[in-house]
């Protein structure tokens, strides 16, 4: 959703992006960092080698583990998905069908993504999907997945 | 030391839902319907000397002491719940933990939802700050959740159901059956928000999909209310007019967000549920009426399930194959569910304590299940996450 454009200080004229952005903490910034490079990375365990996210201080699998960022393949799947045929938020208006999937990456962990670039009825659960990177704002970079072709 | 049957419920309270409230705060209602639940017991405010309350956006601390201050109780145990849905049933867990542990001996219970037709105090929704604009919220669901429109809950159960339908078989009518069996059920509750509006199968799957695959009555309507009730000791419960004794209590926390949830199909209310039965223990099959979280049709599928009144992946069989309307063989949400009575925030999940209570003790009229003796309640909180169940006998 856009609001009417309007100049900005520059003179340069950009649509404001009013949707919730991301607010990165000391923890979580490795991982959007990352996204406005266009990589996706995640945190790994030393100690059992699983993959986690979201990004954390500790690891949820060992007190005594310790995590590491590494990047990751960008291949994943669907794992469940809906089509919101009425906006879930306000903010949302006027991009009615979109779809919002918990996606599982190939390394395990899941996220939770919207399924671009295909129409909204071919989205299935288990469909191949690729990260892809969606430059929002100058700042923010969201990690999105797209259909992958085998 | 088990807390089995040493604290019942002697005491209900509860406001019709509605709409809108106007010019009502929540503090008022809170206070408003717990004095009818201690009014209900047969007490004075003497006579309560524990309170749980829920969280409001009036006192988003000190929420305990605000209401034990307004109300004039002098309390040996106050505290707050947050367990979303599941925060009534809790509420009765803590209470009766605290009876058991002899802290205190009658604890009254608030829950109460405002909604005012224009809020200028509501939620505000601009870009870039907090989604929910009443406080700062940093938590991982508003960093890694909230940007990709995955916001309420409607979503996260329209992603389970599809998960469901993707590993287990049932068809839409199966589901649309749980919303007219509850809608029989509100049509013998006056104090039902759809009281008087009967429903079919078609009418459910002729209604909008909101999100694929959940039709508009497949989902609660948010209303304003509120419901309060009063928990006491066994001892206390013997002298009071009615009573539903707590025979037991069990809860399950696995996640917060349902997209990092161990499983989409198997809820954590397998872990409350077994731990309520074996505490009370009761079978599945001695249960007189269910009185199961109702946020979509899909929760209370999945939650039949998992309760262990039908195997996994057999709900939509199940649904078939019974009667869920209060005079039929697996009576379900009596009062109509939230689906169908009205969802009034944190007292929607305390309706199914209130109904389970009422019909245990016999004081549900028109759509008093026979020969009540064991009802089976299960609060749900977030999208499948907190779980709470209770098993309630008749005493007295």
């Amino acid at each position: 959703m856009t609001e009417p454009i309007e100049p900005t200080e520059g003179g340069s004229i950009e649509p404001r992006y009013l949707k919730p952005l991301p607010e990165p903490t000391d923890v979580s910034r490795p991982f959007w960092d990352a996204a406005k490079r266009h990589q996706l990375m995640i945190q790994r365990s030393k100690q059992t080698g699983k993959y986690v996210f979201y990004p954390r201080a500790v690891s949820p699998f060992a007190p005594g583990d310790a995590l590491e960022w590494v990047q990751v393949s960008g291949r994943a799947s669907v794992y469940s998905y809906t089509v919101a045929r009425r906006a879930t938020a306000p903010q949302w208006s006027g991009d009615e069908p979109y779809v919002i999937a918990i996606v599982e990456l190939e390394e395990g962990p899941h996220m939770t993504a919207n399924i671009l670039g295909c129409p909204v009825g071919d989205v299935r659960i288990g469909m191949p999907l690729q990260v892809s990177f969606e430059d929002v704002t100058p700042e923010v970079t969201l990690v999105q997945f797209r259909p992958r072709s085998e | 030391m088990s807390m089995r049957g040493k604290a019942a419920i002697i005491g209900i309270g509860e406001f019709k839902p509605t709409r809108y409230t106007e010019g009502a705060t929540t503090l008022g209602m809170l206070a408003e319907v717990g004095r009818l639940a201690i009014a209900d017991a047969g007490l004075e405010t003497g006579d309560i000397d524990g309170l749980v309350t829920e969280s409001f956006a009036e006192a988003p601390m000190f929420a305990p002491a605000t209401m034990v201050e307004y109300l004039g109780i002098d309390a040996k145990f106050a505290e707050v719940v947050d367990h979303g849905g599941a925060t009534g049933a809790g509420m009765v867990a803590r209470a009766a933990m605290a009876i058991s542990a002899g802290l205190c001996e009658t604890v009254l219970c608030l829950t109460a939802a405002r909604r005012e037709r224009r809020s200028n105090s509501g939620p505000k929704r601009s870009a870039g700050t907090g989604w929910s604009g009443r406080r700062v919220d940093r938590t991982p669901y508003s960093e890694f959740e909230v940007p990709y429109g995955a916001i309420g809950a409607n979503f996260g159960y329209a992603m389970i159901a599809n998960r469901y339908m993707h590993e287990f078989d049932v068809t839409p009518e199966q589901l649309a059956k749980i919303a007219v069996a509850q809608r029989y059920n509100a049509c013998h509750n006056p104090n039902a928000l759809f009281f008087g509006q009967p429903i079919t199968i078609d009418d459910v799957l002729n209604s909008p999909v909101i999100v694929d695959p959940l039709h508009l009555l497949e989902i609660v309507m948010p209303v304003a209310g509120a419901a309060a009730v009063v928990v006491t000791t066994a001892k206390r419960a013997k002298k009071a007019a009615h009573a539903a004794t707590i025979l037991g209590v069990g809860e399950h926390t696995t996640h917060r967000s349902i997209t990092y949830a161990p499983s989409l199909t198997h809820s954590p209310i397998t872990g409350a549920a077994n731990l309520a039965f074996e505490m009370a223990g009761v079978r599945r099959k001695d249960i007189d009426v269910a009185s199961i979280y109702d946020c979509y049709t899909i929760t209370v599928l999945i939650s039949i399930e998992d309760a262990g009144f039908a195997k996994k992946g057999s709900g939509g069989q199940f649904v078939d194959e019974h009667n869920l309307q209060f005079d039929g063989d697996f009576p379900l949400n009596p009062h109509g569910g939230q689906l169908s009575f009205g969802q009034a925030g944190l007292a929607g999940g305390m309706s199914h304590v209130t109904e389970a209570a009422r019909q245990v003790m016999g004081r549900a009229q028109g759509r008093q299940v026979k020969k009540c003796q064991l009802a089976y309640v299960n609060g749900n909180g977030g999208i499948m996450s907190e779980q709470v169940s209770l098993i309630l006998e008749r005493g007295r």
